[in-house]
């Protein structure tokens, strides 16, 4: 088992380079001049000059890439946003717990539902009730996540705004709720500036984490409703997706032999189907599961932009519109290594799921 | 007649021996028999009409402005049909009409042909591109393996829109642009299912024949290799052209790809994005037309994936 482990993560690391490298050079291939990017269209030849120096632009590139790699790694640090004039960390430490919630809610929402879609359509097989599914998913998986969130908003936030259905068309929590973070309901004394507190603010970052801890459960509601049309816009896809792969094989595991067997032995027809079949149904659903997980994170742009979000994606959205490319790079970066390590989770824990795997 | 034919023919099933079948035809027949492959094919088949017979559909000019050309035109107004009720008085415009005063409905028709262009050209790009490296990795093994598939591998390990994103930032915005960075996100995909297929090919005897008689390398990978590696490319490059469409429209949205005033469906969705409560036609309109042809190109592929599946248990 561990020597499995350790051979996926072996694997993973020549691509991490590789990702590294991309988004160097992403940075490199930008057109313009990064200095009057950075210092103004009126710095001076010599003003440039020292700031090439002290940046380390002045070496050659495979020096540069060193001292990039030096930066990400050693010292984690992902540069100075020209728009927000902060170190790109402190904002990835702000606006990345908003994500992480929706990219959980939307896969809670789409697997749950998933999941009992895709056993109801196998178990009931060609019946109207597993046509209108699949019906529904081929539906679901051709809206765009931007037009489902605009239709969503439409729905529940105008059509239905006097009905008890009606949900809040943006923004993460009504300002009006109070939501003082958890350190300062529990009176923690800290350093500003330290690791510690670092992980403090990134903790209370987590809205719904932190009116949890704080006992503060009418934020906790607000940020619950705040929170549903989101999750379902970007959820919508990999719910569908789920479904197919649920139905697809729970199908074949329900016409295997030892199904038949504990049919006969005289099993509740729920047993058969949850603890017999279902169980040895869900390997492949595990892996779309984590691999939506990296596409949720850029659903996220799309969907973060739509509901007003200020999470990575509208982040990333306003750094696109605004040309920040410090920030596009290290979002790119950040994204890009989740979604590395997202996979390489799925495949450790398909080891666990799947003995003949690791054996192998 | 002589005697061993009549006694043949005396067998039925003899005597009624249908023509051989090709592997295409079979799985035309079978694509016909799927409901769901024939909706798609119906929905797109009616995209298409609409994408060629643009200019005779659209009423007017798609980026034409027709504010002091027509009487009591009305930003961003409600549809208005005449045979329908909708008051003479009124200027007939099916669809409605957007923020600068254009005719929506030939917006939304010439949409189409954008749409299908750039799902088109996108996929094109890819799988030509995936075919060579898939191809050359696949059939020349070894380092060049290793190399072209590593380089896939980290293409993979960024989510397609991210790493689209990241591209047209450097490129630039534009819809052309927004098309090459779509391509190269999906080269990968094409380059993999080729590479297998190869693989699987190689080892037939019909190739090593080939090898033992002496025909070059490349004759081979193109003439006796690719034609048989082909299908599940058919198969990925349906679904593809549906997902492309969906990226590249998504890349408009934010901002990234066809720029105004260009009819693009995912620009007419973003730039109407704020009006989806006052007037939300302007974006349901062009939303659904993206949502029909993702899904017009989805249920094809799916039902190609069925029919060219020589393995699977037709019912």
């Amino acid at each position: 088992m561990g020597q499995y482990i350790a051979r996926r993560a072996v694997l993973a690391i020549p691509v991490l380079i590789g990702i590294l490298f991309v988004t160097f050079a992403l940075a490199r291939l930008i057109p313009g001049d990064p200095c009057r990017a950075v210092l103004g269209e009126k710095a001076t030849d010599e003003i440039c000059d020292a700031f090439f120096k002290r940046v380390g632009l002045d070496q050659p590139i495979p020096v540069q890439f060193g001292i990039y790699l030096r930066q990400i790694v050693v010292e984690r640090d992902l540069g100075e946003s020209f728009r927000y004039g902060r170190p790109v960390m402190d904002i990835v430490v702000e606006r990345l717990p908003l994500t992480i919630e929706l990219a959980f809610s939307a896969m809670l929402f789409a697997t749950f539902l998933g999941i009992i879609f895709g056993v109801i359509s196998a178990y009931w097989h060609n019946s109207s009730i597993d046509v209108a599914t699949m019906v529904g998913a081929n539906l679901g998986v051709s809206v765009p996540v931007f037009v489902l969130g605009l239709v969503l908003q439409y729905i529940f936030a105008l059509l239905l705004r006097d009905t008890f259905l009606a949900l809040p068309p943006s923004g993460r929590i009504n300002p009006v709720i109070p939501n003082p973070p958890f350190y300062e309901v529990w009176g923690m004394q800290f350093e500003d500036g330290t690791s510690w507190a670092t992980f403090l603010h990134f903790l209370s970052n987590f809205v719904f984490f932190n009116t949890l801890v704080t006992l503060n459960f009418k934020a906790f509601w607000d940020a619950v409703q705040h929170m549903i049309l989101p999750a379902v816009a970007v959820g919508t896809i990999p719910l569908a997706i789920i479904a197919r792969i649920t139905r697809s094989s729970l199908l074949e595991v329900l016409s295997l032999d030892y199904i038949r067997t504990a049919r006969a032995k005289g099993l509740a027809e729920i047993g058969v189907v949850f603890r017999h079949g279902l169980n040895n149904a869900l390997l492949p659903v595990v892996t779309i599961v984590g691999l939506q997980l990296g596409y949720l994170l850029a659903g996220a742009i799309l969907t973060e932009t739509i509901f007003n979000l200020t999470g990575l994606g509208k982040t990333l959205f306003d750094a696109i519109t605004s040309r920040d490319y410090i920030i596009v790079q290290g979002f790119t970066l950040i994204v890009a290594v989740s979604f590395v390590f997202i996979n390489l989770l799925v495949d450790i824990s398909y080891a666990f799921l799947d003995p003949r795997i690791r054996l192998s | 007649m002589t005697t061993a034919d009549t006694a043949l023919s005396s067998i039925p099933a003899l005597a009624k021996s249908k023509e051989p079948s090709s592997l295409y035809k079979d799985a035309l027949r079978h694509l016909m028999q799927k409901q769901s492959a024939i909706v798609g094919m119906v929905i797109l088949a009616i995209l298409t009409a609409v994408a060629i017979l643009a200019p005779l559909i659209a009423p007017f000019d798609p980026e034409l402005q027709l504010i002091g050309k027509e009487d009591g035109i009305k930003k961003r107004s409600a549809p208005c049909v005449h045979m329908l009720g909708c008051s003479t008085e009124l200027p007939q415009h099916v669809f409605g009409v957007d923020a600068n005063f254009r005719d929506f409905f030939s917006r939304v028709v010439y949409g189409a042909r954008l749409s299908l262009v750039v799902g088109f050209a996108s996929v094109t790009i890819a799988i030509i591109s995936g075919t060579i490296l898939g191809s050359v990795a696949g059939f020349l093994g070894g380092w060049v393996d290793n190399v072209i598939m590593r380089l896939m591998d980290v293409l993979l390990a960024f989510p397609a829109l991210i790493l689209a994103i990241a591209i047209v930032t450097v490129m630039g915005p534009g819809l052309i642009n927004a098309l090459i960075a779509i391509s190269i996100v999906t080269i990968p995909m094409y380059a993999r299912v080729i590479r297998s297929s190869v693989l699987t090919v190689k080892e037939q005897d019909y190739v090593l024949a080939g090898q033992s008689v002496g025909v070059p390398q490349f004759r081979i990978l193109y003439r006796d290799i690719l034609p048989n590696a082909i299908t599940p490319l058919i198969v990925q490059g349906t679904l593809g052209i549906g997902t492309a469409i969906v990226e590249v429209a998504a890349l408009s949205f934010l901002g990234l790809g066809a720029q105004p005033p260009t009819p693009e469906w995912g620009l007419m969705v973003s730039s109407e994005r704020n009006q989806i409560f006052t007037a939300p036609h302007l974006v349901l309109i062009p939303g659904i037309c993206i949502a029909l042809v993702v899904l017009g190109f989805n249920l094809l592929g799916d039902g190609l994936q069925d029919a060219l599946n020589p393995r699977l248990n037709r019912r």
